[in-house]
């Protein structure tokens, strides 16, 4: 047969109609295949935040009994001293609100010490100085980790001002009870950074956070930017404040007095 | 020619030599894919037999991003099946064993991926 101009664009057509009728599978070995979807049960918000009532939730053992609950989902080491691992700990008035402290605090606030985790900041500094964007802000503002590009350079620890982040400067499974371990959550490697992630993987199931969860109504969580939720509702009720907030960070953690 | 013989000979050498891989490799022995303990209860993955041989790596590294950059966290097969993407709780609830499926191949072929370094894998950590 002669290969004619008029002949190619003829068969030309007939492989461009055999494409539209080609079965799933030959397409999808092309690429370009994308079938993810949000879960079905998540629950959403434009941006989450923590209202945490320090009237109820104020002894060391309480936020030690939170903190147990909060280490053990997600296979947290735990590390005495300097190496230490944390997602969730406590302090005092003073080590907690620096900016706020006066020399005539009310004793029974000043004796109080303090649930800290990591603040999801709307203007996180750990996420601008991050080379790899490992650590990022998703949209709903939860300031988020992706351990597989953590490359350990620690400027997001020296970037955040409320020493929310840990480093793992040893193999973290060492100090994991392996018989206790959570099956359902990975553990982190050597030689990177972690911290709390506002237990987004319960988030994506339609669960509060764990700690909110375990507090018995002393911590609070929902969406900031609608009116109704609940957080909006304690935070126009009771008067709250924010830790550090020279720093501009904008805190999505806030803490009724 | 000079020295002939010796430079045929040299040369012939030289090729037996070259080619005794080969030779040897493929003629002896032949490659066999290692046996699979494949899941008991479920008969399909959630893709095809051959597209999961060729792309599950890609397939992985996707689901990684999706699940945790994305926050998707729910994936569509070309069938229409849903699941939820997670190797811990989706791959690693069929595949029970890391020993027994994914070594078997990645021993063979001498890939060493660090999924495991963090990921917990079916029978626990010892």
């Amino acid at each position: 047969m002669k290969n004619s101009r008029r002949t190619f664009i003829k068969l030309a057509g007939i492989a461009a109609a055999g494409l539209a009728v080609a079965p799933k599978k030959v397409l999808a070995s092309g690429g370009g295949h994308a079938p993810v979807k949000v879960n079905a049960t998540a629950s959403h918000a434009k941006h989450w935040a923590m209202v945490v009532d320090t009237t109820k939730l104020h002894t060391a053992e309480a936020i030690d009994e939170l903190a147990k609950v909060c280490h053990h989902i997600h296979n947290v080491p735990s590390i005495e001293g300097k190496k230490e691992v944390k997602w969730l700990w406590h302090d005092s008035y003073g080590h907690s609100f620096p900016e706020q402290e006066n020399p005539h605090l009310a004793e029974e606030v000043h004796e109080r010490v303090f649930p800290l985790l990591c603040n999801h900041c709307e203007n996180p500094p750990c996420v601008r100085v991050c080379p790899t964007k490992a650590t990022f802000q998703r949209p709903d503002g939860i300031v988020a980790m992706d351990y597989h590009r953590c490359i350990g350079c620690r400027y997001c620890m020296a970037g955040c001002p409320y020493g929310s982040r840990s480093f793992n400067w040893g193999d973290p499974r060492l100090n994991l009870d392996l018989a206790n371990l959570n099956p359902e959550f990975p553990t982190r490697m050597r030689g990177v950074v972690e911290k709390c992630n506002f237990c987004v993987e319960r988030l994506a199931v339609g669960k509060k956070p764990a700690c909110v969860e375990a507090s018995n109504g002393a911590m609070f969580f929902g969406d900031l930017k609608d009116p109704d939720s609940e957080v909006r509702k304690v935070l126009r009720e009771k008067f709250t404040i924010r830790r550090k907030p020279s720093a501009g960070t904008e805190p999505s953690v806030y803490y009724i007095i | 020619m000079y020295n002939g013989f010796a430079i045929v000979a040299g040369l012939v050498i030289f090729f037996a030599m070259l080619t005794a891989p080969f030779a040897l490799g493929t003629m002896t022995k032949q490659y066999k894919e290692p046996e699979l303990k494949l899941p008991v209860n479920e008969k399909e993955c959630i893709e095809s037999t051959e597209y999961m041989r060729t792309n599950h790596m890609q397939l992985l590294n996707e689901w990684r991003d999706w699940a945790l950059r994305d926050g998707k966290r729910t994936y569509t097969n070309h069938a229409g099946k849903e699941f939820s993407i997670s190797l811990q709780n989706t791959c690693m609830k069929c595949h029970v064993s890391k020993a027994d499926f994914c070594d078997k191949c990645h021993n063979d072929a001498g890939v060493s991926p660090y999924c495991w370094d963090c990921h917990v894998q079916p029978e626990g950590l010892k």
